[in-house]
């Protein structure tokens, strides 16, 4: 499969303190790579290098062979823990805020025909998320799996090249997230999409994933904690193809016994 | 609602009782008026024109405070939206102008009002100008404080989305920052009534405040007692008002079942 995403000697620092250390990661288009690692091991920074939300120290990343921007675009979608949706519009509204951004860039609000097929798009999306019932709900009146599901359905209507997930079902409860797990798998198939998600969940890691990254400190000097950054310790190809994967009820995942994470 | 009603009621009856018992004791007495009292002199007030003038004096009371009051919360809340937009939204206005707003907010307006009254008159404008300076701070540090905190992810979401700084703040901050704005006016309405009672007792020819500070020449508690009372009237229905313009207008705020 073909290289979408490259992070090439990849550093991160603030003064001197090292955040991340030489990455060098390969992320192919269609892969669903997990990305987990202790608290403080940089998992949040690299999303956030990934997002454009800020630009590393030394380095370069590519998108499609091009140079990443340091600035948040629609071209990278991303569904965060909580705050993802917008409490003052409905689902419908938080759905269509994309298309409305792209196609009016003052008002940033649509009218007549172009309203409509934007609604339509924005319904049809929904729909494919579940939602297809509550496109006049607001987010306060929905549970928190529902707004995680419009959070994904606003972030895909915008087809980003790729979609980044900030622990996205940790704030849900067990049998919400299966629901979510399979959710997002078929979307992921469905929609082709390559997928970067940061997660705490170590079993859901390998239950999404076909690709499980650990973020680590390869080394660590107890006088000077800060002196050494995280890098990827592992890198677990686990599956190639969507096809291969398990079924929702099979979450013991192949779990290496010489990895211990905490 | 009945149970809140109990100790006004209790309140008045101590009135009463004390109004007649000193009446009981000198029957013109004008400390303590009775309600009979209250409603001849309102009646001339409201109904009969006034001799100088020809106005009906309540009323053109009323409209003259009210319109005082309504132009410079007009004015205040505007540019709370806009400045408050600005400050909370943009981080190199919020560096450059902050300070200042904040420095203004702490300056006690009525000590501005001899500097209002020189600079602008003692007409309309100094008074409007008196409560816009007394209001407006605090409002523009709301709303900017309000939409500062908006959370990190709601911003980055927006920006993945497509969105430009300008439809950040105008399809994002801007309807968040709408029904802060108005608990803003609501809160702001107390402080909002001092100023401009405050600015018509010191240099004015008509107004709420006016009146008051005029017959209280005349210990003309028969006039002072309703008139404190219709202020009251007239800011718990601007607030009623506006709390239920922002449950109507934006329900997704009020955690309700829409």
């Amino acid at each position: 499969m073909s290289t979408l995403l490259s992070l090439r000697d990849i550093w991160v620092e603030y003064g001197d303190r090292i955040i991340i250390e030489k990455l060098d990661l390969d992320i192919a288009a269609g892969s669903f790579v997990s990305v987990v690692g202790p608290s403080g091991a940089g998992k949040s920074s690299f999303l956030r290098l990934i997002l454009g939300q800020e630009a590393p120290s030394r380095g370069t990343i590519l998108l499609d062979g091009e140079p990443l921007a340091p600035e948040c675009g629609p071209d990278r979608g991303v569904v965060f823990q909580r705050y993802s949706v917008f409490p003052h519009l409905s689902a419908l509204g938080n759905t269509m805020l994309g298309m409305e951004c792209a196609q009016s860039p003052f008002s940033a609000r649509l009218f007549g025909a172009a309203r409509r097929a934007a609604r339509d798009e924005a319904a049809a999306m929904l729909q494919a998320v579940g939602l297809g019932d509550s496109l006049h709900l607001y987010p306060a009146q929905m549970s928190g799996g529902m707004q995680q599901r419009l959070a994904i359905a606003q972030a895909l209507v915008k087809r980003p090249r790729i979609l980044l997930l900030d622990e996205p079902f940790g704030a849900l409860d067990p049998g919400i997230r299966a629901d979510m797990h399979a959710l997002i798998r078929s979307l992921w198939r469905d929609y082709a999409l390559t997928i970067v998600m940061v997660t705490h969940d170590i079993r859901e890691a390998f239950t999404l994933g076909t690709r499980v990254l650990a973020l680590d400190k390869r080394r660590h000097d107890p006088h000077a904690p800060h002196r050494f950054g995280a890098t990827a310790v592992y890198d677990l190809q686990l599956r190639e193809r969507p096809e291969d994967h398990a079924p929702e009820n099979d979450a013991e995942a192949p779990l290496p016994t010489s990895i211990t994470i905490d | 609602m009945l149970l809140g009603a109990v100790p006004i009621l209790l309140l008045l009856l101590v009135y009463l009782v004390l109004a007649a018992g000193r009446h009981e004791a000198n029957p013109a007495d004008k400390i303590l008026p009775l309600p009979g009292a209250m409603a001849e002199s309102m009646a001339a007030l409201m109904f009969v024109p006034d001799q100088l003038t020809g106005q009906l004096v309540f009323w053109a009371d009323t409209l003259a405070s009210l319109q005082r009051l309504g132009i410079g919360l007009g004015i205040s809340t505007l540019s709370a939206l806009v400045v408050g937009l600005a400050l909370g939204a943009l981080p190199p206005v919020r560096a450059t102008f902050g300070p200042l707003v904040t420095g203004i907010a702490v300056i006690p307006p009525i000590a501005l009002l001899p500097i209002l009254f020189i600079a602008l008159g003692l007409g309309e404008t100094a008074k409007v100008a008196l409560i816009v300076i007394g209001i407006a701070p605090v409002m523009i540090r709301d709303i900017a404080a309000h939409v500062s905190a908006l959370p990190r992810e709601q911003i980055i979401k927006a920006q993945t989305l497509g969105a430009s700084s300008w439809q950040v703040i105008l399809r994002v901050a801007l309807p968040q920052a709408m029904p802060r704005l108005l608990h803003a006016m609501r809160m702001a309405l107390g402080p909002g009534w001092v100023f401009l009672i405050s600015a018509e007792a010191i240099a004015s020819d008509v107004g709420l405040g006016y009146r008051i500070f005029l017959v209280r020449r005349y210990l003309a508690m028969d006039v002072i007692i309703p008139y404190v009372a219709w202020i009251a009237l007239l800011a718990i229905a601007m607030d009623v008002a506006l709390a239920a313009l922002s449950r109507r207008s934006f329900p997704w705020a009020h955690g309700e079942r829409h």
